[in-house]
């Protein structure tokens, strides 16, 4: 495919996918590693309430106000899932299951009851994203990467990715160490001084961070997916965290290219006239990777001697 | 209120505990709902020794040693170490949890949990050095584990899991080593390895203690005693608290009077 | 108007549709007790959001076949096979690898749910306008429902129920106690497919109502709700099936008379206010309740441990002991004690030297087990028990009780 074609087109959707799955799959070793995976699932439910209600706010469908109010509404479920978990003594399963179908709830209610039919707010949007529209247009080629004019017309979204890889890529290297140990090994962590409780707090909320940005380029689905499926595959491959960490990189690389590619191109060649979601198939090739690892990936089977 | 006012009161009641023993717990009480499973408990740890805390199941003996390390937070009563509060003196104290506490499916190597024992001197960002690493090596070859240190550690038997523990402790330098239940489930030579360890742990000057379970091996491993049953029963050496009479106290009716005649108990 | 939405007094369709909502909010917080009883709340999750490939991959077979893509039971169908699948999946993850189950819940439903919307928007490209209908299986839409569906859904409400009653004992034992029940000659494996069947059922039905995001919080909610309310298994079934049957017929309800408030959204938002109403209130689990005794029990623990150390003559460490004692008119602000005090104190000590006794007989040893601390042992042995226990101390008699 010729660089006029793909770069305008192609090129920053696929480079977002890319991104934000990264960012996902990171912290989503430590959640499949805590038991915590369907944290990522509560998150992106509740990104949706979290959106309306800035919207509703604001009156904006910015940016800014946006990822402020989804951030505010994984603060809040966190803190509604550990309130229900504590004060009623509720297991941590029913207690997410809990919070976020009710947030969730809350959230297709404002969203019926406001009027945002003129603007681009619904939950379809919210759940599938919008990866093919995150196009260049400034770009002619691939000679465009060096010219600032058209840089400056790259898709927003793609910035807000690479802030939030960033953060996430920041925060697990600064505080890698404790959180290694408080996974591992909670009350040695707590006996060392480490604040466990906040640290997970932490993990938690940078998760949230990711789901946030890659929701707004790309929809809840992938933010699950990529939350669990890379690092669960890559847990497979591996015994050791660091290599864990990169194969689940490479995984969430693998899924977002192919799944992007599949989505937009295998319909063509199989003689449909339309592309389908590049997210539900992100998600699909995700899944694949992990049933390929299941059936073969060296170390799929738990070892050693139990712990008791 | 001032310090000299203080002073002057004299009998007066102060928040601190006259003490400069490495482990001081003063009137602990720890509660799970309305069910105190430590019931304000006094505990004063002599440096140097290594003291047995026994008691029958649900005693309270690892929540006393969580509580003391602020793993579990108490209804009453507080814990000095080294007549310090706890956050100033961390650093002395070595905590082996218990080994089924922990997920050994965990993708790390051996080596790796024993750094984890450096954790203080590495901070977030430091590197690891080689001398980071020869550390780690010694300890694990004062437990006999040198040759395990690449391996992952799902692969090692429950005897080498509580091994390995021990090592992240040695790793740890610290002055007061408390271990909850090293010997539970292991086998006869990690048994013999750990108490070899701890014994010259002892012999250095250190203060270790250790939730225990075996009635018939404290006599020969330790030299003090703490007896628990929610409340403390007693507190001493081995001679003069580890008696048929304490240990009836401890269990109630549950320990049969000729398993306590096997134990080379001290003349009650 | 919202009053004849709950008396059912407005319409067929409408009306059927309440009656089925209800019929399937009962089975769902039956059934959603034995899930939570077994520790698999969020299985549920995967559940539900594995039935849109289904959902897709049959309204595809449908047109391909010549007929209605649309019709209810066909599109059901094919939700419970494909969940059925993903349900395999996740059993087959966490029996074969080293994933937990929370990884492999979550991996199904997120690849599910992807591979669902590509079918979703396969079908749009097979030809627009035709797939309209399936976006309500997301969210649930009863507005404009046909009376068949109505039918479906009131019949499969109904039928889910049958089958949750005459299920409820042998599940019902299994969740109290697995052991037993298989000892009972129960079998344990296939009684909780039995339990993840109905789920799946509860979960088919309610899609087109609540849709399969929301469907997942009437397996959940109404069971943590009955939590705060009882200790005892069977009435925890019970108490769930009414908090969830009420949730949906409020909701049904509302949303009968207000097209503009969505079924699913509604009928959460019901439950959940019941749940909050739960755990804040309720007698024995409720916050409140919890808060307050424990505040008290805190107090009992000071309290005594000050009396204790008052008789020993030992310092008081803690300023918030001396506080209680001082209130109580037991102590000076210095820590001395005052005459009652010292009479309260020595009554403490004399029942600790009693139980003291008491835990080293073997006599003793039911009354030795009831001992936390706190009990006054008047309350555990006789008058007679006491005084004997009395003559062995020794020493003064008679201290002031």
């Amino acid at each position: 495919m010729s660089g006029e074609e793909f770069v305008p087109l192609s090129l920053t959707p696929m480079l977002i996918g890319v991104l934000a799955a990264v960012a996902c799959a990171l912290p989503g070793n430590f959640l499949v590693l805590r038991r915590q995976a369907l944290i990522g699932d509560a998150i992106s439910h509740v990104v949706l309430p979290g959106i309306v209600v800035a919207f509703l706010l604001t009156g904006l469908v910015a940016a800014a106000p946006m990822m402020l109010g989804a951030a505010g509404a994984a603060l809040v479920s966190v803190v509604m899932i550990e309130a229900i978990r504590r004060l009623g003594n509720i297991e941590p399963g029913a207690a997410m299951g809990l919070t976020f179908t009710t947030l969730f709830a809350a959230g297709v209610l404002l969203l019926e009851q406001s009027d945002t039919s003129s603007v681009h707010l619904d939950v379809e949007h919210a759940l599938y994203g919008n990866l093919e529209s995150l196009i260049w247009l400034d770009a002619i080629g691939w000679s465009s990467l060096l010219d600032p004019l058209a840089l400056a017309g790259l898709p927003p979204e793609l910035g807000r990715v690479v802030i939030a890889l960033i953060g996430v890529i920041g925060f697990l290297w600064l505080f890698w160490r404790p959180l290694v140990v408080s996974t591992f090994d909670e009350s040695f962590a707590q006996a060392m001084g480490i604040a466990t409780n906040r640290l997970g707090v932490a993990l938690v909320m940078v998760a949230a961070l990711a789901a946030v940005a890659a929701f707004d380029a790309v929809g809840s689905i992938i933010v699950i997916a990529m939350f669990i499926c890379p690092p669960a595959a890559a847990r497979l491959m591996t015994n050791r965290l660091e290599h864990q960490m990169a194969w689940s990189v490479v995984f969430a690389v693998l899924s977002a290219v192919l799944g992007y590619v599949f989505a937009g191109y295998a319909p063509l060649w199989l003689g449909f006239e339309n592309a389908v979601s590049a997210a539900g198939m992100i998600a699909t090739v995700s899944g694949l990777i992990l049933a390929l690892a299941a059936c073969f990936a060296p170390h799929r089977y738990r070892s050693g001697a139990p712990a008791v | 209120m001032s310090l000299e006012l203080a002073a002057n009161m004299g009998a007066a009641p102060k928040a601190e505990i006259p003490t400069e023993s490495p482990l001081a717990i003063r009137g602990m009480t720890v509660s799970y709902g309305q069910k105190p499973v430590v019931f304000s408990v006094d505990m004063t740890v002599e440096e140097g020794s290594m003291t047995a805390i026994i008691g029958p199941n649900g005693a309270g003996k690892s929540t006393l040693l969580k509580a003391a390390l602020g793993i579990v937070s108490p209804l009453a009563g507080q814990a000095l170490v080294f007549g310090k509060p706890l956050k100033a003196a961390r650093h002395r104290i070595a905590y082996v949890p218990q080994r089924a506490s922990v997920d050994w499916d965990f993708p790390t190597r051996v080596i790796d949990v024993v750094l984890m024992g450096l954790y203080r001197e590495l901070g977030l960002l430091r590197r690891i050095r080689p001398q980071h690493m020869d550390k780690a090596r010694a300890c694990l070859e004062r437990v006999g584990m040198s040759d395990f240190a690449d391996r992952q550690i799902g692969q090692l038997s429950g005897g080498q899991q509580q091994r390995v523990f021990l090592a992240r402790a040695l790793a740890q330098e610290a002055d007061l080593y408390l271990l909850d239940e090293p010997f539970a489930g292991v086998d006869a030579a990690t048994e013999k390895a750990i108490i070899d360890v701890l014994k010259s742990l002892r012999s250095e000057g250190k203060t270790v203690v250790a939730v225990h379970h075996d009635l018939t091996t404290v006599r020969s491993y330790f030299d003090r005693v703490f007896l628990i049953n929610t409340r403390k029963v007693a507190e001493g050496t081995v001679d003069d608290a580890f008696t048929p009479d304490m240990l009836n106290q401890t269990y109630g009716g549950r320990l049969a009077t000729g398993q306590i005649d096997q134990l080379e108990l001290a003349a009650g | 108007m919202f009053w004849n939405a709950l008396t059912l007094q407005l319409g067929y369709n409408a009306t059927l549709v309440t009656i089925g909502a209800t019929l399937l909010g009962i089975a769902a917080g039956v059934t959603g007790t034995f899930l939570y009883l077994r520790k698999r709340a969020l299985v549920s999750d995967a559940i539900s959001h594995a039935t849109l490939p289904g959902v897709g991959i049959a309204f595809m077979l449908m047109v391909l076949l010549g007929g209605d893509g649309r019709a209810l039971p066909g599109l059901l169908l094919g939700a419970a096979v494909s969940s059925w699948i993903g349900l395999l999946c996740v059993s087959w993850l966490t029996r074969l690898t080293r994933l937990s189950e929370d990884a492999a819940i979550g991996a199904v439903l997120s690849v599910f749910f992807g591979f669902g919307i590509v079918l979703l928007t396969v079908i749009q490209t097979m030809g627009a306008g035709r797939a309209a209908g399936l976006e309500g299986f997301l969210l649930g839409s009863t507005a404009g429902m046909l009376f068949n569906d109505a039918l479906v859904i009131a019949g499969g409400g109904a039928l889910t129920l049958v089958a949750v009653l005459i299920l409820r004992r042998p599940m019902t034992l299994l969740a109290f106690d697995p052991e037993y029940a298989a000892a009972r000659g129960i079998n344990v494996g296939r009684m909780d497919l039995a339990i993840m069947a109905l789920a799946l059922a509860v979960t088919v039905i309610g899609l087109k109502v609540v849709g399969l995001i929301l469907i997942v919080a009437m397996l959940i909610i109404p069971p943590v709700t009955a939590r705060f309310w009882t200790e005892r298994t069977d009435h925890m079934v019970l108490i769930s099936g009414l908090c969830g049957g009420l949730a949906a017929w409020i909701g049904a309800s509302l949303s009968a008379v207000a097209p503009a408030m969505p079924t699913g959204p509604i009928i959460v938002l019901s439950s959940f206010a019941l749940f909050v109403l739960s755990l804040l209130l309720a007698p024995n689990r409720g916050v409140l309740a919890v808060y307050l005794r424990h505040v008290r029990f805190q107090r009992r623990v000071h309290m005594r441990q000050g009396l204790l150390a008052l008789a020993q003559g030992q310092p008081i460490y803690e300023a918030f002991t001396v506080r209680l004692l001082k209130r109580a008119g037991l102590a000076h602000a210095d820590g001395v004690p005052t005459d009652d005090g010292r009479a309260r104190a020595a009554k403490a000590l004399r029942d600790e030297k009693r139980w003291e006794l008491v835990r080293a007989d073997q006599a003793f040893e039911s009354a030795a087990a009831l001992y936390d601390g706190l009990r006054d042992i008047e309350t555990v042995l006789t008058d007679d028990q006491i005084s004997e226990i009395d003559q062995r101390i020794g020493g003064p008699q008679g201290v002031a009780s």
